[in-house]
């Protein structure tokens, strides 16, 4: 690898908006078969990068050199046609039209007249499909296809031309474990094909498993370069955010309380069945298991989003029942959605409204609101939960991600809830607001709530929950204590391998 | 931060061009004819514009939550024939609550398929334009509605009385512009229905009855309408079926005009009213400079595209954009 020339090599970038050093120098350099992570928190610069690099952004110094030769993006399109290609984290396929049309999409292949030839097409289609061992067809509509498929169609897009680089942005944000091995492989055969991979992620599990090299930036600057054999996630993550990240396992206990919640035998139509548990007040129990398990649907039911086909809920020992999200929130649960742009906050508000919504109308004044009961309902939390932000009247949509969670957070501690339940906590979120995040949810279990924490991330369950409730296709597989719980279990039981429930 | 200022000028254009190009319209005009800035004229422009401010307050509401209402004109025929047509049969004290019921319940009817239904909006009024239409026609039987005795009825006081000099139909439109503007801006119900024509989803996970608010956005168009409808009525003391036809998109107009976002989430019964009198000065400027009458309807219509050209550019900082 050494002696060869780089696929893609980015010297000196600076990128400066009106106040703002976005990126302040970066060099980059990824040679041909390597996959190169390219990590930092969340403004650290990366996406700047990426649109330099992909013709969307003009750098103020820097230059771009593929294959050695210096070249300047003018557009997507140019950068595409020069062999630096992006399969962006969302999705931009038209669901009407066939694989083989959206892969070719601005550029069908024609015949005399300006008719599309479609032998052609539907030839070349498969065979790029054909490299990426897929189980779909050129005529299929994309529509059709699941999530992880169309990602594939977005890749087999990047493949009509001879790629030199191909850059994944959070690839597999929206793909199952299944789905995952499946892009791992097409990573691997573009690697052996010696095409240059730069992947864009904040999950460390998979920088480990599949790079070779991870580059850091944090703001705006260049912080190294590192071999990812010869690191590990410590390290890493100190040269994201300047100092160390915490994921040890969960060892802290305080006094359980009285038992907040108890759920006997709970169904709802196929998603999940004969579902029991309970959680004591000062206990965070984590719900761990595939997308699909049925824990987000367990959640939403208990938040009356759902109405349960069998079993009992039972708070504090009294029998519930709870037909509407306004019917939960009187009753003291809480709910951080999983989808915290889509369900949790309203982005064109401002942080004060979004965080006092669910009471608004026991903040009055007359018939008024009170602006005053909201001010101060705002400035509490933003002190209790650290959001920073230049002030109330802020709009949402303009904090970070790891702010807007707190946001939401403090929108339910402000009710004052006997269950907190959070969905999928630091989902996006940077690597220093995460753990803020962990460190809250622990002090709140330590203040007298009941928390449950349903996460897609092992290491997190781990780290925060006293008990974990292992779930699988909609039933719950094992219960485990923190001392009692190791990666190996957790993770046979949440592939239904261990047979019986506990 | 840096995204904010970047585009300094031209996002400043874009939020605030509105007002900008309404200012060199005004001026313009009033080189062009000083009669335009007379105070004459300046009343004459509010008192004829109040019929559709009042829609447009109504139609606020709505817009703001997340929906859109092009039943208001039909709607404003049918409260205006059914208060003239009861005026001489019970008499104007039972007419105009009952005219205000039936408008009310159509409004409930809208609000029911919108909101609880959960319809889509423009496909659900703009049949209802169509639907309320043909209720007016079959009610009237197609003539025109008129009171018989015009001189002797107390019922002219809404559309052509008058206090400490200022005519009736601009005080009904102040006044209902203030309520109004209170309810939405410092009342629970105003929060919600912002919540829910910001993101319906997380209103709905923050325990807000989004069909209950939405059903609520649609019984205030229609009261707002049945306002419109005695005012009118009120004001001609005679009527034909077609009276409020086409007003449905000038009192859109007005409300896009205002920044109210298409949407949904934004907007202000403030910023409406600016509207309401943008349109109502630049329709009158035209008359003045000697433009046709019929040549309003293309203005109205330039004057809308111009204003969702603006909202969409208000977002994503500039008026013109690669991608979306």
């Amino acid at each position: 690898m050494t002696d060869q020339t780089p696929a893609l090599r980015l010297e000196g970038i600076v990128k400066t908006f009106p106040g703002v050093r976005a990126l302040d120098g970066v060099s980059l350099t990824v040679m041909p078969g390597e996959v190169h992570a390219l990590m930092g928190e969340n403004g650290a610069g990366k996406s700047t990068l990426m649109k330099v690099l992909g013709g969307i952004l003009a750098p103020n110094e820097g230059q771009i050199f593929i294959e050695e030769q210096p070249t300047v993006m003018s557009s997507p399109m140019n950068a595409k046609a020069k062999g630096v290609v992006f399969i962006h984290q969302e999705l931009s396929l038209a669901d009407e039209l066939t694989v083989a049309e959206n892969i070719f999409l601005g550029e069908l292949p024609k015949k005399s007249f300006g008719r599309v030839d479609w032998q052609r097409l539907y030839d070349e289609t498969d065979a790029i499909l054909k490299t990426l061992n897929v189980g779909f067809a050129a005529r299929t509509r994309v529509g059709d296809l699941s999530i992880a498929n169309q990602q594939m169609v977005e890749i087999a897009r990047a493949l009509t031309v001879e790629p030199r680089a191909v850059i994944f942005d959070e690839p597999t944000a929206s793909l199952t474990d299944a789905e995952k091995v499946v892009l791992f492989e097409v990573i691997a055969d573009l690697q052996s094909r010696g095409v240059g991979v730069i992947y864009i992620s904040h999950r460390m599990e998979e920088i480990f498993k599949i790079t070779d090299r991870i580059s850091v930036l944090r703001d705006g600057q260049y912080r190294g370069t590192l071999n990812t054999a010869e690191t590990n996630e410590e390290e890493v993550t100190q040269l994201m955010i300047g100092r160390t990240l915490d994921l040890s396992r969960n060892e802290s206990t305080h006094e359980l309380g009285e038992v907040a919640l108890e759920v006997r035998g709970l169904s709802c139509g196929g998603l999940f069945e004969d579902v029991s548990f309970s959680v004591r007040r000062g206990e965070v129990v984590g719900f761990y298991g595939l997308v699909g398990a049925g824990r987000t649907e367990i959640a939403e039911t208990l938040f009356g989003l759902r109405e349960p086909s069998a079993g009992t809920i039972h708070l504090a020992g009294e029998e519930v029942s709870i037909h509407s999200p306004a019917d939960a929130i009187k009753r003291g649960i809480s709910l951080v959605p999983e989808d915290r742009k889509g369900q949790g906050l309203i982005l064109g508000m401002n942080c004060r409204d979004n965080m006092t919504l669910p009471q608004v109308s026991d903040l009055t004044a007359g018939p008024f609101v009170s602006d005053g009961a909201e001010v101060a309902i705002f400035d509490q939390y933003r002190d209790k939960l650290d959001i920073r932000t230049p002030g109330w009247r802020q709009l949402v949509g303009n904090l970070s991600g790891g702010n807007q969670q707190k946001i939401v957070i403090g929108k339910w501690l402000s009710m004052r809830p006997e269950v907190l339940i959070v969905d999928e906590p630091t989902r996006g979120i940077d690597v220093g607001s995460k753990s803020e995040i962990h460190n809250l949810i622990r002090e709140l279990a330590a203040q007298g709530y009941a928390v449950i924490v349903i996460s897609s991330e092992m290491p997190e369950v781990l780290h925060v929950s006293d008990r974990i409730v292992a779930m699988f296709s909609g039933r719950v597989m094992r219960e485990f204590t923190a001392e009692e719980v190791t990666e190996d279990s957790l993770i046979q039981a949440i592939s239904g391998l261990t047979g019986k429930t506990a | 931060m840096a995204e904010l200022t970047r585009k300094g000028l031209q996002g400043f254009l874009a939020r605030q061009g509105i007002l900008v190009a309404f200012a060199v319209f005004m001026i313009a005009f009033a080189v062009a004819n000083p009669r335009f800035i007379d105070i004459d004229n300046v009343f004459g422009v509010i008192r004829s514009s109040a019929i559709l401010g009042v829609m447009a307050l109504g139609v606020t509401f709505v817009v703001i939550g997340g929906n859109l209402d092009l039943s208001v004109g039909s709607m404003m025929s049918f409260s205006t024939i059914v208060v003239l047509d009861l005026h001489d049969k019970i008499g104007p004290t039972l007419a105009i609550p009952s005219m205000f019921a039936m408008t009310l319940a159509l409004g409930a009817f809208i609000g029911i398929l919108v909101g609880y239904l959960k319809l889509n909006s423009l496909i659900v009024t703009l049949g209802m334009l169509s639907a309320i239409h043909g209720l007016t026609l079959t009610y009237s039987g197609g003539k025109n509605m008129d009171i018989a005795d015009k001189s002797g009825t107390w019922f002219s006081v809404f559309g052509q009385g008058s206090v400490a000099g200022l005519p009736m139909p601009i005080l009904i439109f102040a006044g209902l512009a203030i309520v109004l503007s209170i309810i939405l801006s410092r009342t629970p119900f105003g929060r919600k229905v912002y919540a829910v024509g910001g993101n319906g989803v997380a209103a709905t996970f923050s325990g807000i009855p989004r069909a209950r608010v939405v059903f609520m956005t649609y019984l205030m168009s229609s009261f707002c309408v049945a306002t419109a409808g005695l005012i009118q009525a009120s004001r001609s003391l005679g009527s034909q079926n077609t009276v409020g036809q086409g007003m449905e998109l000038e009192v859109l107009a007005a409300v896009i005009l205002g920044g109210a976002s298409l949407l949904g989430g934004s907007g202000t019964i403030f910023k409406t009213v600016i509207g309401v009198l943008i349109l109502g000065f630049i329709q009158n400027g035209l008359l003045l400079l000697g433009l046709a009458f019929y040549a309003q309807y293309i203005v109205t219509w330039i004057i809308i595209i111009l204003a969702v050209w603006l909202d969409i550019a208000a977002k994503r900082g500039g008026l013109w954009s690669r991608i979306a």
